[in-house]
């Protein structure tokens, strides 16, 4: 699996297991974990992710996105497949664990609790939607989803990256910011959190022994720990560099993902 | 195989055109009967050269959902005491997913359905299953057209027209 050649903050390290060709505008994508029991939202969703350029793992249930990240039978830094989930995307209503359900274990665990969690719903109740964000959801979508959806979501998520680099790591929801545009973020900002402690999203990525997301200097860290937030802020500085349609490049991944997650 | 690549027997202008424009007209008046809503123009935004036959995989999608939904429900209610709760979640189900595609006519219905099963009423909801099973077979027999428009579109060398 080639690196990239880790130099520069911008360019992020090739611990995402592609397979695939880096694309010349920066190939590391967002990755989407969608949790959905419907096999046409799923369907659905995938697609509407993956034309806002992400890259998506689909499961069809809580115990399952569980799994996938590793957060099942609590073996701490268990079995993790070593792809980093940017955020995930549950339905509410699903047989065993609600989305509700799941949204909480994953807040209630420290390797995970910094992913935004967005739940998406058929029903419009707003003490639904409330005690949603109360417990931590990063929004709220009500099904059926459609692209504008989608696509806001990616804004706020780019946004959100940022913002939590330049934070101190803690388990801060992130409600739904309504004005501040990404764009505002200075450049010299963003680089410079990557010698910044890390919050715990990289300790999701990184899997390291130590579950706990404590602060850490980067010098005693590869810059690869940090490189997804310099993706992000980078990504976010450059624009949408992959806006409008997607084409994959790689399938095969993504498709053995699909595989080792599906039914 | 790529749709939009197009056949390179391209038909005249006129006939490309008519096809186009009985197209619209025939999608449209989907959209005024009520049996597609908004949804499905979304959907079909989602198209590209990269996904070609996303909208109609989709809609095999649902159609393979929901009747295995409908199987479900007709045999809950055939049971004694009929599961009021299980016939719900299927009608749920069903709602959610033709919610998904815009196929509005069977989600209104699902609504209907679903009071039924909350008051319980077993003639309610064989008078409901009942409309849901033809409505979705409609449904199928109009998309199936809509499709075949779209293939004769595009086998003529032109391109399908997207509705606003």
């Amino acid at each position: 699996m080639a690196s990239n050649g880790l130099v520069s903050p911008q360019r992020r390290s090739s611990d995402q297991f592609d397979g695939g060709d880096p694309s010349p505008c920066g190939s590391e994508e967002v990755h989407v974990l969608a949790v959905d029991d419907s096999l046409v939202d799923r369907k659905v969703i995938e697609r509407l992710l993956k034309i806002t350029s992400c890259k998506v793992t689909a499961v069809d249930s809580g115990l399952r996105a569980l799994r996938f990240l590793g957060l099942d039978e609590e073996k701490t830094a268990g079995d993790f497949n070593g792809l980093k989930v940017d955020m995930i995307i549950t339905d509410y209503c699903m047989p065993g664990m609600t989305g509700y359900e799941l949204l909480k274990k994953i807040k209630e665990s420290s390797a995970l609790r910094e992913i935004p969690v967005v739940i998406m719903s058929s029903e419009n109740v707003l003490a639904r939607i409330d005690r949603c964000m109360e417990e931590g959801a990063e929004d709220f979508i009500v099904k059926p989803v459609k692209l504008s959806d989608v696509k806001r979501l990616r804004d706020c998520m780019t946004r959100d990256v940022g913002d939590r680099t330049s934070s101190d790591g803690g388990g801060t929801t992130h409600k739904r910011k309504l004005q501040e545009s990404f764009h505002e973020s200075p450049p010299s900002s963003i680089v410079s959190c990557a010698s910044s402690s890390v919050p715990a999203a990289s300790t999701t990525r990184s899997r390291s022994p130590s579950p706990s997301p404590s602060p850490s200097v980067s010098s005693s860290k590869p810059v690869t720990a940090t490189t997804d937030f310099d993706f992000m802020g980078f990504f976010s500085i450059r624009g949408k560099s992959n806006n409008g349609r997607h084409v994959e490049d790689s399938d095969q991944h993504l498709n053995r993902l699909k595989e080792e997650t599906v039914a | 195989m790529p749709r939009f690549h197009g056949q390179s027997n391209h038909a005249p202008v006129d006939i490309v055109n008519q096809l186009q424009k009985q197209y619209v007209d025939y999608l449209t008046s989907l959209f005024h009967e009520g049996v597609l809503d908004d949804q499905f123009t979304q959907l079909q935004k989602l198209q590209d050269e990269s996904n070609p036959d996303f909208t109609v995989e989709v809609a095999t999608l649902f159609f393979v959902d929901s009747d295995k939904l409908i199987n479900n429900m007709a045999a809950a209610l055939e049971r004694s005491p009929v599961d009021f709760k299980q016939v719900d979640a299927d009608v749920h189900q069903l709602k959610g997913s033709s919610s998904s595609i815009g196929a509005m006519r069977v989600k209104n219905l699902c609504i209907t359905f679903r009071s039924f099963c909350e008051t319980q009423s077993y003639e309610g909801c064989l008078i409901c299953l009942q409309q849901v099973k033809n409505e979705c077979a409609v449904l199928k027999d109009k998309l199936q057209n809509l499709f075949r428009m779209e293939q004769q579109i595009v086998g003529a060398g032109g391109s399908v027209p997207l509705m606003d």
